[in-house]
């Protein structure tokens, strides 16, 4: 056991260091902030990109004829160790390099893959996923929009919902409905769709936080050629499995409040006259909090290790998202307690505002990227082994399914 | 980076495994359990013969004279099978306090007989229904002979040897105390998982051995403490891996409703649950590892998290498992109960998950005044 990088490891990690280190500022602790939908963010965000990209550390997995420098799983962990560390804007690219750039991969033809993406990795044009829907959430194979095949072309309408930054994104990649009379998960069609096109409707949502970071995308009879389709017709879900397997990646650690804001917190406020540190509930908190970070931690070494000995990682990876978003909720929940009668009033403290930031933002993360009840289903399933919930949807016409009043 | 262990210890723990399963070291924990007995002396013996009582003990001694992380693989699979052996007791704190405090001549008296077998020793330091501390202490030594009451001591009955924590003066101090001696006294006490026995030993002027100094006894004590909670640890993590085995093979064979109990959610998000808690806390438990063989001075830190993370996997993950089992899991004839008894009994050993909690922030605060 050690936790020292190969020599190439070490030196590969002092190129990254060395060109953030000309290229950024280093980061003095990070706070969660709802600056998604904001515009000048955007053209930041779009900036750093660009930047990266030039320098060939955007999309490093890549072949470098698509702008990489088609680096190793753990070159990739150690580049976004090292970018942690220093201040720069994140969260607008992940969804479309994380989610759609993979699928573009394993499905577009050459010539597309050649004209999108590098543009996508470059920031140049953003790219969004269109899958859930109104009635269409943990359970997305139950979404309705409707492709109708016209000749060379689909003829798309319905609409999509919870689609993150859709009101600035070039492209999104987007799962229909084919044919309603097929089986639940055998009538769905995969495509990649210009944002611009006629009959795409973009409508910001609103979210608990105040911010709008994403939206109702509406289709009225929107004309996608049959080139952007990706998989065979009828493979539609095959195609969106592969992607929320990335989701999982991508989504991962929530960003925000953590233990050691708690407790930095903790030995400065005070608690009816003695500091809240020497308090005993919140002791017991701060060591569960601080048992959980670490194993986190300590789990994402050892999936480091075995990626670093060129072995595949075991499932453990799969508790991360569970264990940290919840783990966030109760630490931005403790801060405000902490606050007493006056745990409500907004401040232009940091930490007040990351503990805030914190509580109105985790449930979205408790929501996003697979329920915590989904990915407990996911956990007992496929690392567990138990048998499938019993389906009121197997083996009939999509159609015929029950659905409630909607 | 390589948060891992190596093939080698890979193939111990593979070796361990498999050794503890063809002698079928559950069965023999019911065994136990169900006589007058407190330890399967012949499970004890095979232990012996394969040289893991001096897996840690160097070579000039007779010892194999590997590291704290062989100890770490073989405890892992100590606790999978419930071996009903004194190896907590005589391995992680009595022979760890020897190699890490004793002179040389009590080394060379003391270590070669642990390897054989000859000698088996525990720690002894609780006197009261309570915690102990450096302040409530009574037992004490007057010139190098020690009298006092020790309660709650595990193995005492099969252990030939004690640590005695014991008042020298104004301070604490560790004492060797042999068994044998006719002023020391050792009766049963009745304790919730009968499969380890414990004691109480009174000792009534008997001749006794000063181990490291008596300046410092407590701190000795403690820092004892922090290396066995990370192979206490390990003993949990696979008690904790068992626990959930069996449930999640329950679960797939035991129908309700018409269809296997694992199908339903409220199974499933259990099950998911403890597996939460356990990787969480192998995770620790690998750090902590780490941390112990390389002498860290992150142990305290690493020591405590991995000790709060596999006292909690350990109890929830058996909590559960008989509560997955329903009413059979509430019998005696199935195992549920045993992972639960040894679920406890590891998590109050060496200190309640409280204790570890506050020893967690503590050690906090200490590395951030550093």
């Amino acid at each position: 056991m050690d936790f020292n990088d190969t020599p190439e490891q070490a030196k590969f990690r002092k190129t990254c260091r060395k060109w953030l280190e000309d290229n950024a500022e280093l980061s003095s602790g990070g706070s969660r902030e709802d600056s998604f939908g904001n515009i000048d963010y955007l053209e930041v965000a779009k900036e750093w990109q660009r930047k990266k990209y030039q320098a060939g550390w955007a999309m490093l997995h890549w072949p470098k004829s698509y702008g990489g420098i088609e680096a190793s799983p753990i070159e990739r962990i150690i580049w976004s160790e090292e970018e942690s560390k220093f201040n720069v804007p994140k969260g607008i690219f992940e969804i479309g390099l994380g989610m759609c750039g993979p699928v573009m991969m394993q499905y577009a033809t050459e010539e597309q893959k050649s004209r999108f993406l590098p543009p996508m990795a470059e920031g140049k044009e953003i790219w969004c996923q269109l899958f859930s829907e109104p009635s269409a959430g943990s359970d997305v194979a139950g979404l309705r929009s409707k492709a109708v095949k016209n000749g060379d072309e689909w003829i798309v309408n319905g609409q999509k919902v919870w689609t993150s930054g859709a009101h600035f994104c070039d492209y999104g990649i987007l799962v229909v409905r084919h044919d309603a009379n097929l089986d639940k998960h055998k009538g769905m069609t995969f495509f990649f769709v210009d944002m611009k096109s006629p009959g795409i409707e973009v409508k910001p949502i609103k979210q608990i936080t105040g911010g709008s970071s994403f939206n109702e995308v509406y289709f009225n009879d929107v004309v996608i050629p049959d080139t952007q389709r990706l998989g065979d017709i009828g493979d539609g879900w095959k195609v969106a499995i592969t992607t929320l397997m990335n989701e999982r990646l991508a989504v991962g650690d929530a960003s925000g409040a953590d233990v050691e804001d708690a407790f930095r917190w903790a030995k400065n406020q005070d608690d009816s006259g003695e500091p809240l540190i020497n308090n005993k509930a919140a002791r017991g908190l701060i060591a569960d909090w601080y048992c959980e970070a670490n194993g986190l931690k300590n789990t994402k070494l050892r999936t480091m290790s075995a990626l670093s000995k060129g072995e595949t990682p075991g499932p453990e990876a799969s508790i991360t998202k569970v264990v940290s978003a919840n783990k966030l909720q109760n630490i931005g929940n403790f801060g405000i307690d902490s606050l007493d009668m006056a745990g409500m009033l907004k401040s232009e403290d940091p930490d007040i505002k990351n503990f805030q930031g914190s509580w109105l933002g985790a449930p979205g993360l408790r929501i996003a990227g697979g329920t915590d009840e989904i990915l407990r289903n996911i956990i007992a399933e496929r690392v567990l082994g138990l048998p499938q919930d019993q389906r009121a949807d197997k083996g009939i016409a999509f159609k015929d399914i029950p659905s409630g009043n909607s | 980076m390589n948060l891992d262990f190596s093939n080698d210890q890979k193939f111990l723990q593979e070796e361990a495994r498999k050794f503890l399963e063809k002698e079928g070291s559950i069965n023999r924990n019911r065994k136990v359990l169900d006589s007058d007995h407190n330890t399967d002396i012949e499970l004890w013996n095979k232990i012996v013969d394969l040289g893991w009582t001096g897996i840690r003990i160097p070579e000039e001694y007779g010892g194999l004279g590997l590291s704290h992380l062989e100890l770490c693989v073989v405890a892992e699979e100590l606790g999978r099978f419930l071996a009903p052996v004194p190896f907590s007791s005589s391995v992680y704190l009595f022979t760890e306090a020897i190699i890490k405090y004793a002179n040389e001549d009590m080394k060379k008296e003391i270590l070669p007989k642990i390897i054989t077998g000859q000698i088996i020793g525990t720690l002894a330091v609780t006197e009261e229904l309570c915690a102990p501390t450096a302040f409530n202490i009574k037992t004490e030594v007057i010139n190098n002979h020690i009298s006092g009451k020790k309660i709650a001591v595990p193995d005492a009955g099969i252990a030939t040897h004690s640590i005695i924590v014991a008042k020298s003066g104004d301070s604490i101090s560790l004492n060797l105390v042999d068994h044998s001696l006719n002023q020391v006294t050792i009766s049963h006490q009745e304790n919730i998982d009968e499969s380890r026995g414990h004691f109480s030993i009174v000792l009534n002027e008997a001749q006794c051995e000063l181990i490291g100094d008596t300046s410092n006894g407590w701190h000795l004590f403690e820092s004892l403490m922090d290396q066995a909670a990370v192979l206490f640890s390990f003993e949990q993590l696979g008690g904790s891996q068992a626990s959930l085995d069996m449930a999640v093979s329950y679960a797939k064979e035991r129908y309700a409703f018409g269809r296997p109990i694992g199908s339903f959610q409220a199974i499933k998000h259990k099950l998911a649950d403890m597996y939460i808690a356990l990787t969480l806390a192998k995770s620790n438990c690998y750090y902590a590892a780490w941390a112990l063989s390389s002498d860290s001075s992150d142990l305290p830190t690493a020591a405590a998290t991995a000790r709060v993370s596999s006292t909690k996997a350990y109890q929830f993950c058996s909590k559960e498992n008989i509560q997955t089992h329903g009413g059979n899991g509430f019998t005696w004839e199935y195992d549920c109960h045993m992972f639960y008894r040894r679920s406890k009994l590891l998590s109050v050993n060496i200190g309640s998950l409280g204790k570890w909690k506050e020893k967690l922030v503590s050690s906090l605060e200490q590395s951030n005044k550093n």
